[in-house]
């Protein structure tokens, strides 16, 4: 944790207890002098476009919560990290609490999602209990970006079809979620000028029979056998090695129109599956692995 | 409008149109409040419009109610209230006349550049570079007139109205001059000049100050005077309203980080912040008492007088708000509260209940006297009791609504399954608030409707002055 210098954590201990202070000494002061009787019709003595002010007392009840919200002030500064660098007399910080709360979850429910670690994903997926909790997991923590229904979404692939990026036997997909994935298109629009943009397109909108520029797909063959190919295979049925999707399914996880796709291959893309082994630990991602494997094995 | 009529000694002309734009912003702001919250009941209400879409809208919302109704209505009154107390002239009649149409311009380039999408992405300081120039401009024009006026005061003593009222000005230019200080990169972007957690920080010492002494000591200004004009009774004790002002200025301005609980704020700074906050629950109550004793001895007036109604209403909102607002600073309540509707019911509960309501009751005694009628002397005493009920039953359909949600949201945010999952996901807390959101957006419909009701009997009694003044003038010229 970073320290105050001792200036500053001076300045606030002093602004801080003289704020308190000084407004305590404030309402002491002005209820010094009153007279401790509310039926008098005397009034100041000014009057503002005729609108005169009695002096009454400062009521009992309401001086009596301004000292009690001033003691519980001093009390709880005196007990939590407020003054300075001075630490409270609890030794509280909202870090430490954060890591008992997350020991004591550990303890608890550690044991519950160990017991399914040794279980293989294919045996588990058919385990109603594991694939009840892998659910909530997904729901918490995956439906965010892949939809309740992990039907996907733009920019978010389906987890329910059958087809996949990085292989769909039950260690690639604990491999994807336990580590991520971070996919890479390059943009070619400058590269190929926007004419090639369009050529290349229209031979991958021909891969699903989408194309009506025949002569444009000739050339844009030639473009995808030289720049392409390398990822997306010769036959453009895709590569689970490096992500790179099949294009001949007519599948696509950017949209598969004519101007979404000369726009993903003008610009690229990065799609990005974040590494969940630190966030969850192995035994839960097992579990959630299991769950999505069971989504498209029924 | 009315410009026959001219007091021979105050400047009541800027008092007309400042009271005039507070009902016309109150219309627009509270109009783009219920349009926002139809769009949360029906999401598709102008959803492929980028212009109209909640984003944009939302702080033109804000911007328009807090600036533009409440803005115009602490112009009005605290130009009004100072003439009348000090018994001078405004210090500058070219200066006000310039705070008026410097104000407007503010409000007009928000209602323009907010939904064309230019922001600084700060809660109610979301207006870019050039037009925070424009407004510190207009506020120290504002500042020069009203001390100013205050300088030229024909006695000794100062009326804690205006105290209220100057503390309310100072301290808004620290606040809107220090967070808004940024580094232009074009004519409409800039950057903050701070980062992180002292940006954040710096924010909501601004964003609850805002609160604090815009919506607050500017109000409470309003209410010293209006409350007992309208009563006839002198004030309760000058005596509390010397350690309530004091205690209230001196410890809102260190509230700000209980915006901030349980985040990268260091601990010292949310400790010390919940601290301050509940000290605050005292010097806040102080006024809300000085106001309601006034009534003592005159409390059968409100079973005639639907003016104080609304000035009575509003301390009670006052006086509710400012408890829960304490108690939502404190750090285990807040845990439940933070990010969910509660917070939205509780500035409300400040906004319609408080602010809204003294404004509203202020600018029904004020309006008729600044068009030479008695003050109170609206067209129709029956209308102002119809918006008085509207009023109150959309206030208290709003922020019970947003109580049930918040608490609601809170609860399924944190419930938790036996294997230590959470029970809900986020988007079934947003499907189970959507019969709050329909109440909101009916409370928030009654509550226009009776800025409606207001607004056509401003003009009924612009209308009827304005033939007044005709006949009089006629008559002396016969």
């Amino acid at each position: 944790m970073n320290e105050l210098s001792s200036f500053w954590s001076a300045w606030v201990t002093i602004l801080t207890l003289g704020s308190i202070f000084g407004s305590y000494w404030l309402l002491a002061s002005v209820r010094k002098g009153q007279k401790n009787t509310t039926d008098t019709n005397v009034t100041t003595g000014h009057s503002y476009d005729g609108i005169e002010e009695y002096d009454n007392p400062l009521p009992k009840w309401w001086y009596w919560k301004y000292v009690l919200l001033v003691l519980f002030a001093l009390g709880y500064l005196a007990l939590y990290p407020g003054l300075g660098n001075f630490k409270g007399l609890l030794g509280w910080t909202q870090i430490n609490e954060y890591e008992r709360d997350v020991a004591k979850a550990e303890a608890k429910f550690g044991p519950m999602f160990a017991q399914f670690a040794n279980t293989p994903i294919e045996e588990l997926a058919q385990d109603d209990q594991a694939m009840r909790i892998g659910q909530r997991l997904f729901s918490n923590n995956c439906a965010l970006c892949h939809g309740s229904a992990a039907t996907g979404g733009y920019g978010f692939p389906n987890l329910t079809d059958n087809d996949w990026l990085y292989g769909g036997e039950a260690e690639n997909i604990k491999t994807t979620i336990m580590h991520g994935r971070v996919a890479a298109m390059p943009a070619w629009g400058v590269t190929l000028g926007e004419k090639g943009v369009y050529q290349v397109s229209q031979y991958v909108l021909s891969l699903s029979d989408r194309s009506k520029d025949a002569t444009a797909v000739t050339s844009g063959k030639a473009i995808f056998d030289t720049n392409c190919a390398v990822c997306h295979g010769q036959e453009a049925k895709g590569n689970p090695l490096f992500g790179a999707p099949n294009l001949t399914d007519n599948i696509w996880l950017y949209g598969g129109s004519e101007d979404r796709i000369m726009q993903t291959v003008r610009n690229g893309r990065n799609g990005k599956m974040p590494a969940w082994n630190e966030i969850l630990g192995e035994d839960k991602v097992h579990i959630v692995s299991s769950y999505v494997y069971s989504l498209s094995n029924q | 409008m009315s410009t026959a009529f001219d007091h021979p000694t105050y400047n009541y002309k800027v008092v007309r149109a400042f009271t005039i734009m507070t009902v016309v912003w109150g219309v627009v702001g509270m109009g783009l409040g219920v349009l926002i919250a139809s769009q949360l009941v029906w999401p598709s209400i102008f959803a492929d419009i980028q212009y109209f879409h909640f984003g944009r809208l939302r702080p033109l919302h804000t911007n328009a109610v807090i600036f533009g109704f409440g803005g115009s209505a602490l112009f009005a009154t605290s130009y009004y209230v100072v003439q009348r107390t000090t018994q001078a002239r405004l210090f500058s009649d070219t200066l006000a006349s310039f705070t008026f149409w410097g104000w407007q311009a503010v409000i007009v380039a928000a209602a323009i550049s907010l939904p064309l999408g230019f922001t600084q992405v700060k809660e109610y300081a979301e207006l870019e570079w050039p037009i925070d120039l424009l407004i510190t401009v207009v506020w120290v024009a504002y500042a020069v007139v009203f001390f100013g006026t205050i300088t030229n005061r024909k006695m000794k003593h100062i009326y804690v109205a205006n105290w209220f009222y100057g503390a309310f000005i100072i301290t808004i230019a620290v606040l809107h001059i220090f967070n808004s200080l940024a580094i232009p990169v074009t004519a409409m972007k800039s950057y903050s000049v701070y980062a992180g957690a002292v940006d954040a920080m710096v924010q909501w010492w601004y964003g609850h100050n805002a609160v604090g002494f815009f919506l607050t000591a500017g109000f409470l200004g309003m209410m010293y005077y209006f409350v007992p004009k309208q009563t006839g009774r002198p004030v309760f004790s000058y005596r509390l309203s010397i350690v309530h002002f004091w205690a209230l200025i001196s410890i809102y301005i260190w509230a700000g980080p209980h915006h901030l609980h349980y985040t990268a704020l260091p601990d010292w700074t949310q400790s010390v912040g919940m601290a301050m906050s509940l000290i605050l629950l005292a010097p806040s109550w102080g006024g809300m008492i000085n106001g309601v004793m006034t009534l003592s001895g005159a409390w059968h007036k409100l079973r005639t007088d639907p003016i104080l109604r609304f000035l009575v209403v509003s301390l009670s909102f006052y006086g509710m708000s400012t408890f829960e607002g304490p108690m939502m600073a404190i750090k285990t309540v807040n845990a439940l509260s933070h990010y969910t509707d509660w917070t939205i019911g509780h500035v409300h509960a400040g906004a319609l209940g408080w602010v809204a309501m003294v404004s509203i009751g202020a600018v029904y005694h004020m309006l008729p006297a600044v068009l030479g009628r008695k003050p109170g002397e609206m067209h129709s005493i029956t209308l102002i009791n119809v918006h008085f009920w509207l009023a109150t039953l959309g206030t208290v359909l709003y922020i019970s609504s947003m109580w049930v949600n918040g608490i609601m949201q809170g609860l399924m945010w944190r419930a938790f399954n036996d294997d230590g999952s959470l029970t809900y996901s986020f988007v079934e807390a947003v499907d189970a608030s959507k019969p709050g959101w329909a109440v909101r957006a009916l409370g928030g419909a009654l509550f226009l409707s009776g800025m409606l009701i207001m607004s056509y009997n401003t003009y009924r009694t612009v209308r009827a002055s304005d033939r007044e003044y005709a006949l009089q003038a006629n008559t002396q010229a016969a």
